[in-house]
């Protein structure tokens, strides 16, 4: 069945958009031929969730402008919070404007670029070019993809040369304040050869929303390189989200994710990792509150295809008030693929007898010479737990919250930025109350 | 001096009573140890007093400085002196020691008026240190992947830095080899004085090499049946409980299971 698609962007809009920010032919021609395929494509399908339904397609405005600053005491207190002065890389985007960058001179000398992503078509344009829906994503995957492709309007690109070492994180927040924004954000980033970078980004909204969340964030990972990614979300609930941020690692690359998905509304989240070169890896954590009347769903996939490649897969959520989740968990060794590895572990923490949490734990190995496992698990605070911790004299709600920030310190623990790390972990205590 | 006292404590585990009627009076400044064949209630004991949410009283008191403990939350039973050193010790994952340390000893403060993290890190550094505990124990998570005798130490750490009116050890040496066992005595032995009492559980009686008490009891089926003194303790490690059995005309009837 095909889902009626009513778009409020017509090719002409989409063609002059493209012209009114100087884009390169070739992206007005990809969002063009993007466009014209969300009405045929098929819509995206999330395993054990139907979002048939779900309003991905009606948002107000295309773009909605923000604020340039030039100094960060300018940003509202949410976002001061999470920046730090001291930060030498940082990207700022307020509603779908880049309002701030700053970039260290050791970097610029290296030739790391580091730039919104309108200003990369037009410096950058082949790099952009070639990986750009390209690799990673595909333009075609489903309605969802398409509509990205002919609608982002927003972003940033990374790229990190060969043997270069970015010694402090790349930082990014994306936030909104005006509910007529929508985010089909793009974030490109590609670790050449033997690089490495520690990237981490925020998307928060101020206020409330009533547009579409479609981002898709690729990663490109390539020989020997490494990156570590950290995000965390917390959209309001007026946001419908599509959230899809997928890598490829080539030949003995490392790829770790670390991500806190935070937001209010309705998800759906797909954290998928290629292992195409042998002896590459990926840690993908996930840690995910629900509540409310939310309903989501989360899918983290490793695939191995390279030769000893190792993935390993971490989801821990807590579920409250009547909010619903499928946590798909995916480990695929293809054919191909000795000595592959392939590790999963979900646990889904209820706190509410009408909330709904189901793990959903998939093995798919099509090769003999491999190592595979998976545990999953959704229950109860475990009473005992709460006992020892009482019997020290810790009040129950105390001691729920240790057990809870307990359960939810995998992600934490790796977030490189300090007021990233703290503003989760507030996050969490906010909504587990 | 504060007196924690048990009277006619009736305690049942899924409807199947384990004790049935203990006595027992201890007050700060004394050290007593309670002995017994496995299955006997001892560890029932220990869970009582503290609260284990397994455990009902069907009937009976336990009073401390002639406040109600059984009405009393477990956070409220430890608020107010009472401490268990656990035979299994939770995991908790993703809380470090230090972390949940802090929080004890806070929750036992007003809000406002929390430890200064200079000062808890000193007191634990020195406590750790009596312990013999390396360093990192105080940023691995809370008994997780620890060894038995890590735990038990652990135990003891907690128990140094609360600084209870009255703690009870649930067989605080099993599982120690004698290294531990002599560093595990040596943080109970620190802790001894005024202000202070305890009550020991234990299958053995070489703990009491260690840690003299000044009082020993003997429990079966349910029951504290013989109370004395150290030589107690030595007699009973020399000939065993046949000999109490004897005297008190008690036959062995089915022994009690025990859930930890």
């Amino acid at each position: 069945m095909t889902v009626e698609t009513k778009l409020a962007v017509s090719a002409q809009d989409v063609r002059s958009f493209s012209e009114a920010h100087n884009e390169p032919q070739w992206l007005t021609e990809l969002r063009e031929r993007a466009l014209a395929k969300v009405e045929t494509l098929e819509m995206v399908k999330p395993d054990k969730t139907n979002v048939d339904s779900w309003n991905f397609f009606e948002f107000p405005e295309h773009k909605v402008e923000g604020k340039a600053i030039s100094s960060l005491t300018e940003l509202p207190q949410e976002v001061q919070a999470i920046v730090d002065e001291n930060q030498q890389n940082l990207f700022i985007q307020h509603n779908n404007t880049a309002a701030y960058l700053q970039v260290s001179e050791e970097l610029k000398a290296q030739g790391v670029i580091v730039t919104d992503l309108f200003t990369a078509v037009q410096e950058h344009s082949d790099l952009v070019q070639k990986y750009f829906m390209t690799e990673a994503v595909e333009v075609d995957e489903h309605k969802l993809t398409a509509l990205h492709t002919a609608l982002v309007n927003g972003g940033l690109f990374i790229y990190v040369p060969k043997e270069v070492k970015v010694e402090q994180p790349i930082q990014a927040v994306f936030y909104t304040d005006d509910e007529n924004t929508s985010l089909f954000n793009h974030v490109l980033l590609v670790a050449d050869q033997f690089s490495e970078v520690t990237y981490v980004e925020n998307y928060l909204s101020i206020g409330a929303a009533k547009g579409q969340v479609n981002i898709i964030e690729e990663v490109i990972v390539n020989d020997g390189a490494k990156v570590t990614f950290g995000a965390v979300d917390t959209l309001a609930e007026g946001f419908t989200s599509y959230i899809n941020r997928r890598g490829e690692t080539k030949r003995d690359a490392s790829l770790d994710w670390a991500l806190g998905l935070m937001n209010d509304g309705d998800t759906v989240s797909e954290n998928v990792t290629h292992l195409r070169g042998d002896g590459s890896t990926a840690d993908a954590k996930t840690v995910v509150i629900g509540r409310g009347k939310q309903n989501q769903n989360f899918t983290t996939e490793v695939r191995n295809w390279g030769k000893s490649s190792d993935g390993q897969i971490l989801t821990h959520a807590v579920m409250k008030d009547s909010a619903r989740a499928i946590f798909n968990g995916i480990g695929k060794i293809e054919h191909g693929a000795t000595k592959a590895n392939a590790e999963q572990e979900s646990r889904v923490l209820m706190l509410s007898p009408d909330a709904r949490g189901d793990a959903n734990p998939i093995l798919l190995i099509e090769e003999d010479d491999v190592t595979a496992g998976h545990a999953a698990s959704v229950g109860r605070v475990d009473p005992l737990q709460i006992y020892y911790l009482m019997s020290r004299g810790i009040s129950r709600a105390n001691a729920e919250r240790l057990v809870i920030h307990g359960f939810l310190e995998p992600v934490v623990s790796q977030l490189p930025i300090e007021g990233v790390r703290k503003q989760l972990v507030e996050v969490i205590e906010r909504k587990v109350k | 001096m504060s007196t924690l006292v048990i009277k006619d404590l009736h305690v049942s585990i899924e409807d199947k009573e384990i004790l049935k009627g203990v006595n027992l009076t201890l007050n700060t400044n004394e050290i007593h140890a309670i002995m017994g064949p496995n299955g006997t209630g001892k560890s029932t004991l220990a869970s009582a007093i503290m609260g284990h949410p397994k455990y009902v009283v069907t009937s009976g008191t336990i009073t401390l400085d002639g406040e109600d403990v059984l009405e009393m939350e477990v956070d409220e039973r430890a608020q107010a002196g009472l401490f268990l050193a656990m035979q299994y010790p939770s995991e908790i994952a993703g809380v470090t020691n230090a972390d949940f340390l802090r929080s004890a000893i806070n929750s036992r403060r007003e809000e406002g008026d929390e430890i200064s993290i200079m000062k808890f890190i000193r007191e634990l550094d020195k406590k750790m240190d009596f312990l013999e505990m390396p360093e990192e124990m105080s940023q691995r998570y809370l008994n997780e992947g620890f060894s038995g005798g890590e735990k038990k130490r652990n135990e003891i750490l907690q128990l140094m830095m609360i600084q209870p009116k009255f703690a009870v050890l649930d067989e605080i040496d099993s599982g120690l080899d004698i290294d531990a066992l002599k560093v595990v005595s040596k943080g109970i032995n620190e802790m001894r004085g005024e202000g202070f009492g305890c009550l020991m559980i234990t299958h053995y009686q070489r703990l009491l090499n260690y840690i003299t008490p000044d009082h020993v009891h003997v429990m079966m089926q349910g029951k504290v049946v013989k109370s004395g003194g150290s030589e107690l303790a030595q007699r009973l490690e020399a000939e065993g409980y046949d000999w109490i059995k004897k005297e008190l005309g008690i036959e062995d009837t089915d022994a009690i299971t025990e859930e930890a």
